[in-house]
Parts: C-alpha cells; structure tokens; sequence
C-alpha cells in the first residue's frame, strides 16, 4: 500500500523567514492524522506546500506517491484541501460553486454527489442562495463540500472548527469521522485539542517550522508524567514538606503536581505520618493540553 | 478539455452577471466619445477620400473598446480572485497552465467582441455602409482582443493591489490605445510621432481592423497582420511561462 502523504526534507523560506525547516513526515492511507502547533508554526504553509499553493525551496512532497511539483495533475486528484481562511466568489450561489469546482476536476455529471454533501453538510436549503448571503459557519461548510467534490483519497482541513459553533462542530466531526472510517485519510490542524485528543490516531506537533513530537495520541498522553492528584484533608492539613507540590487549594481539598506515579507511595506516606486523615483522593489523567504546553514551553528554553 | 471549458463558462457567468458595467457601460462610453467627436470634427477633416470623419472613427473606436474591455475582463477577474482569495479554487485543482491560459484569454476575446459588437450596432444611427473585407475585421479583432487578454492576464497575476493594475492600465493600456491612430490617420501626425507610432503594436491592430471597414489603411494590411499575430504569438508564449512556473500565484 502506498503511504497517503510522504514529505521529506523540505524546507521554505519567506524572505529571511524559514517558516519550515527540513520536515520529514509520512501518513499512512486510512490515518486519522492532527498537526498541532502554535500560531505561526508552518501548519498552513505546510498545507499550502501539500495543495501546490507554494512550492518548497528543498526537498519533496508526495500524495499517494506522487509529487505534488512534478505529478502535479495525479497528485491534486487525490487530495481535498479545505482551506484555513474563508474565501467564496461572490459571483455564484453555493450549488453554482460546487459544479462550477467539479467541472474543474473534470467532472460534469456531478449532482448526485453535490446533493448528497449539501445533505450531508446540512446546507440542502441554501443550496440557490448566492454565498454572499451565508453565515461564516456555512461559508465553511461550503468549502468543506467543495474540497470533496471529487471524493479525494487524502483530505487535509486547515482548522475547520474555527469560529464554527458548538452544534455545528459535531455535524462536522460526525461528517469528518464518517469518511474516516470509509477509508479516507484525514488531516487536520485545530487549536481544540480536546478535539484533536478525541479523534485523531496520530499527532505531530510542528513548532517554528520543526517538528517536536510525533506519536499515537496514546503514546503521546502515556509518556506524560505529571498528573494531578486531588486530595481532601481534614482539618489537620497539609503537611509543610508537601507545600512545594501544591498547585492551588480549594477550602480543605488540595490539588497537588504529582511528578509520576512512583511518587504517590512517597506522598501518601508523608501524610500518614502528619497524621492527617485523607477523606478523598482523586488522580487527574493529562490531557493534550497538558502535554502541548509542556512540550512548546520546553521547547522554548533550549 | 472538461477543466478548461468550465473555467472559460464561469469567466463568461462571471461578467455576463454584471453585464451592465462589463458590456452596456463600455458601449455607452463609446458612444459618447463617438458622438463627440464626430460632432466637433467631422466638418473639418476628411482622413481618406471619400470617406467622412465619422465614418472613419467607429472603426477605430470599436476596436479600442475592444481592446479595452479583453484587458479589462482577465486583469480584473484575476486581480479580484487574487485579493479575496478565492484564487485558491483554480488553483487547488489539476487544471494546466494551457486550461488556465485558454479559459481567460478566450472569456477575454468574447467580452472584448460582445462589446465590439455593441458599439457597432448603437453606431447604426450613422448609417454606416457595411466593411468590405469583414474577414480581415474579424482576424485582426481576434488578435488584437487576444493580445489585450494576454497583457491583462500578465498584468492581473503580477498585481498585487488594485492601485498597481489601475497604474498598469493607466500608464501603459491607455497611452497606447489613444495614440494609436483611433482618432486621426497617422498621415496626418509630424514626422517624428509618426515614427513612433510605429512602433505601437495597437497602430497595426487598429489599421488593419479599419483595413476591414474601408480596403484603405495607413500600411498595409498584410504586414500589419504579420506584425499582430507575432505579437500574439510572443505574448502567449511569455504568458503560459509565466503560469507554467506559478509565477506570483505559487510563492
Ligand atoms: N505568504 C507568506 N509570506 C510571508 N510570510 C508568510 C507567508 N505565509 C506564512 N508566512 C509566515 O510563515 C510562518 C508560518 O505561518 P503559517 O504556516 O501560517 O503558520 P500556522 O498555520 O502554523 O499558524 C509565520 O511566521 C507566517 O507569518
Ligand atoms: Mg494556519
């Protein structure tokens, strides 16, 4: 099987900017796949390398096997990019634009498709309204119907959850996770990583251009450590020789950084000894969050 | 072959669905020109023999809407797709730097005969005796509507802004479409503007499209011919290199 999207050592500059520098990546077909990152990472221009949209100053990007420079006509074929910004012409109603996009991917007898996404995007009712006349939300859905009319293999969406509201973004989610499991290739970028940590196999997270992690979504949250642990005392209270590892207290119940969990047995010990009766005890699991700020911040001090 | 007529029919949708400011305004710029002119002039000069000055005029001033309106069509779309972004929907899809080439040269050839077509037709009220080489009109509207779609494609993907394709327009376009004999024969100019008219391509497209109307022009129609279609020729090949390489559309 051929992998969905190879990239090998590719760089870009902006003027004296490397926004991206020397990335190595391969997602395989069928992946569920999330690029994390802070604002000006290279996220998007990565995207834009992936479309054609730029090309890189070094090294190469495949879609399917192949090069999205030199197979440039097979390469877009396989893939849907929907983009970070919201963009329409202004011109069309939204069923216009999607025929208007099928045609251009070579395809003219497209309806039954174009009806089923508008369906599928709960956008059947806006169909004939032109796209000046849409809320961002729909706008957005509209892009996302338009990088699927020709049911591309590999679909990249830049951030397709922003500014979407809650109900919608489930549409989405639900519309994203079906064609997953039909065998398409998702990638995307979100600045929700609850959303990123429930639905994506596979994260790298890119920063000034590099990337800083790359693993399942697994082993990513079972290398993280630090948890919290949640602890309510009785009036006797915390120890003094614990106060380093308090985070915040709340009336007697104290939340404490917990380094790993060997050390449970050692505070648990401690508190034994002060004589303090511990009336509740809860571990917090990490989330992504935890992980993305300690890996950015991390980063930040080398 | 489907990639391209589909872009070429959104390029038409695009300024058939503002007709009146794409076709009906130019017509009517036109004709006031016409009507001008002609009026102040016509009792003076007398460009051929036996042709009046009005009669002279609408050729010259059809093919300058002409030329006007295929720049107009290309830069304008690509300069609009450009800053709202929606560029990227052309460009995301397989289509070739020919598909893209094609579609908004001949979207720009269509408007700029559609236009043509109008002022000729609001003309009318002259009376004006029908060409005698209408062939030679059409050839050289062709390629004179061709050349101008090239220069607004050029012009719309090297733009950044719209004040750099007003500047495009109004700085180069323009000149040389007024100074290219519209309004006079260049027989009638000193000998040193008379030289440099020659070398304006937009002189050749202009003569030889009156060459259609009267069989009378300032040189000769084949050499003029010769000179247009190289012209078109040259500028196709510059400006499918210029696609080719993504050239300001793929940083
Ligand atoms: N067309 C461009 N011209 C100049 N700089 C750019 C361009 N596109 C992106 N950049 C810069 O490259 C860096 C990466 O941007 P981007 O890929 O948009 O980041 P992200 O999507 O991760 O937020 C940023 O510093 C941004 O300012
Ligand atoms: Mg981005």
């Amino acid at each position: 099987m051929t992998t969905a999207i190879e990239i090998s050592g590719v760089h870009k500059h902006f003027g004296s900017l490397h926004a991206l520098r020397g990335l190595d990546l391969t997602i395989e077909q069928g992946e569920f796949f999330a690029l994390l990152g802070p604002n000006g990472a290279g996220k998007s221009t990565l995207i834009s390398l992936l479309a054609g949209l730029l090309r890189p100053d070094q090294g190469y990007l495949r879609v399917l096997g192949h090069d999205v420079v030199r197979d440039y006509r097979l390469a877009r074929r396989s893939l849907g990019v929907v983009p970070q910004e919201i963009v329409y012409d202004p011109f069309f109603t939204v069923r216009e634009t999607l025929l208007i996009q099928s045609g251009y991917y070579g395809l003219r007898h497209n309806d039954a498709w174009i009806n089923t996404l508008l369906e599928r995007l709960d956008l059947s009712d806006k169909a004939d309204v032109n796209m000046r006349a849409l809320s961002g939300g729909m706008k957005r859905r509209v892009l996302v119907a338009q990088a699927l009319v020709h049911r591309p293999e590999v679909i990249v969406l830049d951030e397709p959850t922003a500014g979407v509201d809650v109900e919608l973004r489930q549409t989405l989610w639900a519309f994203i996770q079906n064609l997953n499991s039909q065998g398409h290739t998702i990638v995307l970028t979100t600045h929700y990583l609850e959303e990123a940590q429930e639905f994506c196999q596979r994260i790298a997270m890119l920063k000034q251009g590099q990337i800083v992690a790359l693993d399942t979504t697994q082993n990513l949250l079972a290398s993280f450590e630090r948890r919290e642990l949640r602890l309510a005392l009785d009036s006797a209270g915390l120890p003094e020789s614990l106060r380093p590892l308090l985070r915040r207290s709340i009336g007697s119940t104290h939340i404490l950084d917990l380094p790993s969990l060997g050390c449970l047995e050692e505070i648990l010990g401690i508190i034994r000894q002060s004589g303090a009766q511990i009336e509740d005890l809860s571990l917090v699991e990490p989330d992504l969050e935890d992980i993305f700020v300690s890996i950015m911040s991390e980063q930040a001090s080398v | 072959m489907i990639g391209f007529s589909t872009l070429f029919y959104k390029e038409l949708l695009r300024f058939w669905k503002v007709s009146f400011q794409t076709v009906l305004a130019p017509v009517l710029t036109t004709l006031l020109y016409l009507l001008i002119f002609s009026y102040v002039l016509s009792k003076r000069i007398e460009v051929y023999p036996g042709v009046s000055y009005t009669a002279f005029l609408i050729p010259g001033l059809v093919m300058m809407s002409m030329l006007q309106n295929s720049f107009a069509n290309s830069s304008s779309s690509l300069i609009q797709s450009k800053v709202t972004g929606n560029i990227v929907f052309v460009l995301l899809p397989p289509l070739s730097a020919m598909d893209f080439f094609g579609a908004y040269l001949a979207a720009s050839v269509v408007r700029g005969f559609m236009v043509g077509l109008g002022v000729l037709l609001v003309a009318q009220i002259y009376a004006l005796t029908p060409p005698v080489h209408i062939f030679w009109a059409i050839v050289f509207g062709l390629f004179g509507c061709g050349i101008l779609g090239c220069l607004g494609i050029i012009a719309g993907v090297w733009a950044e802004k719209f004040d750099q394709l007003a500047a495009f327009q109004n700085f180069i376009i323009v000149p040389l479409s007024f100074l290219s004999g519209v309004f006079y024969s260049i027989h009638s100019l000193p000998p040193f503007w008379r030289q440099m008219s020659r070398f304006n391509p937009f002189f050749y497209m202009i003569d030889g499209f009156r060459y259609g109307f009267f069989g009378l022009s300032d040189v000769a129609p084949q050499q003029s011919l010769l000179i247009v279609a190289a012209s078109f020729l040259g500028l196709s090949a510059l400006t499918i290199g210029l696609i080719h390489r993504g050239y300001k559309l793929r940083g």
